[in-house]
């Protein structure tokens, strides 16, 4: 069983849903980047979720494109997001998924990114610009390493696309929950909870489902849970609020660490 | 009759949307849906007479088509070959660029969109977009980079008194691949009631299908008029590729006539040993940008790198797929010409047949001035003159002026 299924299981008995966050791995720096994972963890996490930059990230919002840039110019790449796996995994027992744009992948080779990346102790990847229709290789690719290969759906994917990733999905499926790019976002729509009923209905608890895209406080985890979702997804908030004083490290550790805890507490399911 | 395997017609794309290992799906989820409907209402509309009246009737009386095939007798002389001009020039607005954004408007009306959104390097798509929407009644928002803002001021104001909205983009390097990005993003907000009408074949399939298909109209205006003129084939076609538009909308009605050879020119920039060009076919590599599996310029870690032309038309690190394909089967033979030569044949062109030709189509003409000494005596050249100079003007001014 791969770690990320035995987190599910294990946080289904605890009548919890998962939190996932979200970070760009050097961002803004390398070893800056792995002590906030480190503490995202400790201080409730239960899969961290590493973006590696790209200069294209079609799919993301002002506040990840600007993490990204940041990452870039501090100079963050691929071998070097290998190192950074490497190091968190010595630290944490937590599941680790990578969220990588296509073309890096393919760049490194597909089998030899995902063998390297599971060496370092990787568990999942996320391919946002990766349908379906194109994965077989990556998927093969993925099995053969033991890295869960995460698909992505959304609110207007039909009812014989969503079967089809269903049945290439592994480790869990990212709930992409409004018609959007990335971003904090006030309140949740009305769409994305239909959403979330719709996909959790048809995926009869084939796979565990977590909700992401403009989830940025607890009242919106906890309304995911409630709503029929595996886990809730926070990315953008935690940059915004950790870049919001990255002046002083500590502060922000400080900051992001108090979050956490509010946001992974509104994951307890009610009776 | 079963048609033999060395066909090409018919064939590409193919189920997948790609041709050969080249072009595909690569976009986000959000999208997926939306790029099957519009596969699906291309396929349904472009077969329809209906559909193709009423796009005819606009290319026409609109766009001002046929445009002429005109041979240039003077640069002829100078070149030592007969050499046509095809007008794109001419097309209103400037640029070829009308003949794609007509096809895709007319469809985004038939298809019960409100809106279209565009990218826009230089300006000539942005406009040609903001033309059509105003013609047929929707609603047009532009994605332009802040750099290409600054630098094309006046083409900003042209597409707002067509109406049109424009977006500066300040992410990323703030050109032509940061407005695709952004315009992809607004794609994904607004999938429901919004086109994105797509500059060149570049992009997720089905775009590089349905740009080529409207762009096809020049190559099969060219064929009629050469023949008509000469007739006989003509035995070299030259273009320029930047995305590809142009030269894939001159070339496709030729790939299965062997003896019309097919030379696609790409921006050499400062020159391919200084890294700053856009030369995606022949110095790029394999990888997947905007969409497609196609060439690019990218670091060893997969990071799309920054382009550079003199000719923002061409400044874009990919290709269209299908270009990427044709030049790896050997039907298309690539080459470069750097800015310096652009705009020596910028001039030349000026001198000999009073055209102010856009710096665009000037590297086709650099390159066709370095090779057509050797061609054989009886050769016939068409060359795509794409688009027209106006918006060039300030560029050639001040690169003339940096080099006294």
């Amino acid at each position: 069983m791969s770690r990320i299924q035995e987190t599910f299981n294990q946080l289904k008995k605890r009548k919890e849903g998962a939190l996932i966050t979200f970070t760009t791995l050097g961002d803004p720096s390398l070893r800056r980047s792995v002590q906030l994972a480190r503490r995202l963890a400790e201080s409730g996490a239960d899969i961290l979720e590493l973006g590696l930059p790209f200069s294209d990230p079609v799919a993301d919002g002002p506040t990840i494109q600007a993490s990204y840039q940041r990452a870039l110019k501090a100079g963050m790449n691929t071998h070097r997001a290998l190192e950074a796996v490497r190091k968190l995994r010595d630290k944490v027992k937590t599941p680790l998924v990578l969220l990588s744009y296509y073309n890096p992948v393919l760049r490194r080779g597909v089998a030899g990114f995902f063998r390297d990346f599971a060496e370092a102790g990787l568990d999942g990847v996320v391919v946002p610009d990766l349908p379906v229709e194109e994965a077989e290789p990556v998927s093969k690719a993925g099995k053969d390493a033991g890295v869960n290969l995460i698909f992505l759906v959304a609110p207007t994917t039909t009812e014989r696309r969503l079967e089809k990733i269903v049945k290439a999905a592994e480790g869990f499926l990212y709930l992409v929950s409004l018609l959007g790019v990335t971003g904090a976002r006030e309140s949740l729509s009305a769409l994305t909870k239909k959403t979330i009923s719709r996909i959790a209905k048809h995926v009869e608890a084939r796979i565990p489902v977590a909700v992401g895209f403009g989830i940025s406080k607890p009242p919106h985890v906890r309304e995911v849970i409630a709503a029929g979702a595996d886990g809730a997804i926070v990315g953008s908030a935690l940059i915004d609020l950790y870049t919001s004083s990255a002046s002083n490290p500590a502060q922000a550790l400080e900051k992001v660490s108090a979050y956490v805890h509010t946001l992974k507490a509104a994951t307890a399911k009610k009776a | 009759m079963k048609k033999t395997s060395l066909s090409y017609y018919g064939r590409y794309p193919d189920e997948k949307g790609k041709f050969g290992r080249y072009g595909g799906i690569f976009a986000p989820e959000i999208l997926m849906p939306a790029l099957e409907e519009l596969h699906e209402a291309f396929l349904r509309h472009h077969r329809d007479p209906g559909f193709q009246g009423e796009l005819g009737r606009y290319l026409r009386d609109y766009a001002g088509r046929p445009t002429p095939l005109y041979y240039a007798q003077r640069l002829s002389w100078r070149l030592g070959c007969k050499v046509y001009l095809k007008r794109e020039d001419l097309t209103h607005g400037g640029a070829h660029k009308l003949n794609n954004t007509l096809g895709q408007a007319l469809l985004a009306l038939r298809m019960g969109k409100k809106r279209l959104i565009a990218e826009t390097g230089a300006g000539q798509h942005g406009l040609a977009t903001a033309m059509a929407g105003a013609v047929l009644g929707l609603k047009t928002e532009v994605y332009m980079g802040e750099e290409d803002v600054e630098r094309q001021r006046h083409n900003v104001y042209r597409m707002e008194l067509l109406g049109a909205e424009v977006h500066p983009v300040k992410s990323g390097s703030r050109t032509l691949k940061d407005a695709i990005n952004e315009a992809f993003r607004d794609w994904i907000a607004h999938v429901g009631d919004t086109h994105y009408v797509v500059g060149s074949v570049v992009g997720p399939h089905p775009y590089p299908l349905l740009v080529r298909e409207f762009q096809r109209v020049i190559g099969k205006e060219i064929r009629q008029q050469v023949l008509e003129k000469e007739g006989r084939l003509p035995s070299l076609l030259v273009a320029c590729i930047g995305g590809g538009s142009n030269a894939l909308g001159a070339f496709y009605d030729f790939l299965e006539d062997p003896s019309v050879q097919l030379h696609g020119v790409e921006a050499g920039g400062q020159g391919l040993r200084t890294g700053r060009h856009s030369a995606s076919l022949a110095a790029g590599s394999l990888g997947v940008l905007h969409g497609a599996y196609t060439r690019i310029l990218q670091d060893e870690y997969g990071q799309i790198e920054t382009s550079h032309s003199i000719s923002a038309g061409l400044d874009y690190p990919g290709v269209g797929p299908e270009l990427a394909f044709l030049q790896e089967t050997g039907r298309l033979k690539v080459y470069t010409a750097t800015d310096a030569e652009a705009v020596e044949a910028f001039h030349m062109l000026a001198k000999l047949e009073g055209i102010l030709p856009a710096l665009e189509p000037c590297h086709a003409l650099a390159h066709l001035a370095k090779i057509s000494r050797r061609l054989p005596p009886d050769s016939i050249v068409v060359l795509n003159l794409s688009g027209r100079g106006d918006k060039d003007l300030g560029v050639v001014q001040k690169f003339m002026e940096d080099r006294k």
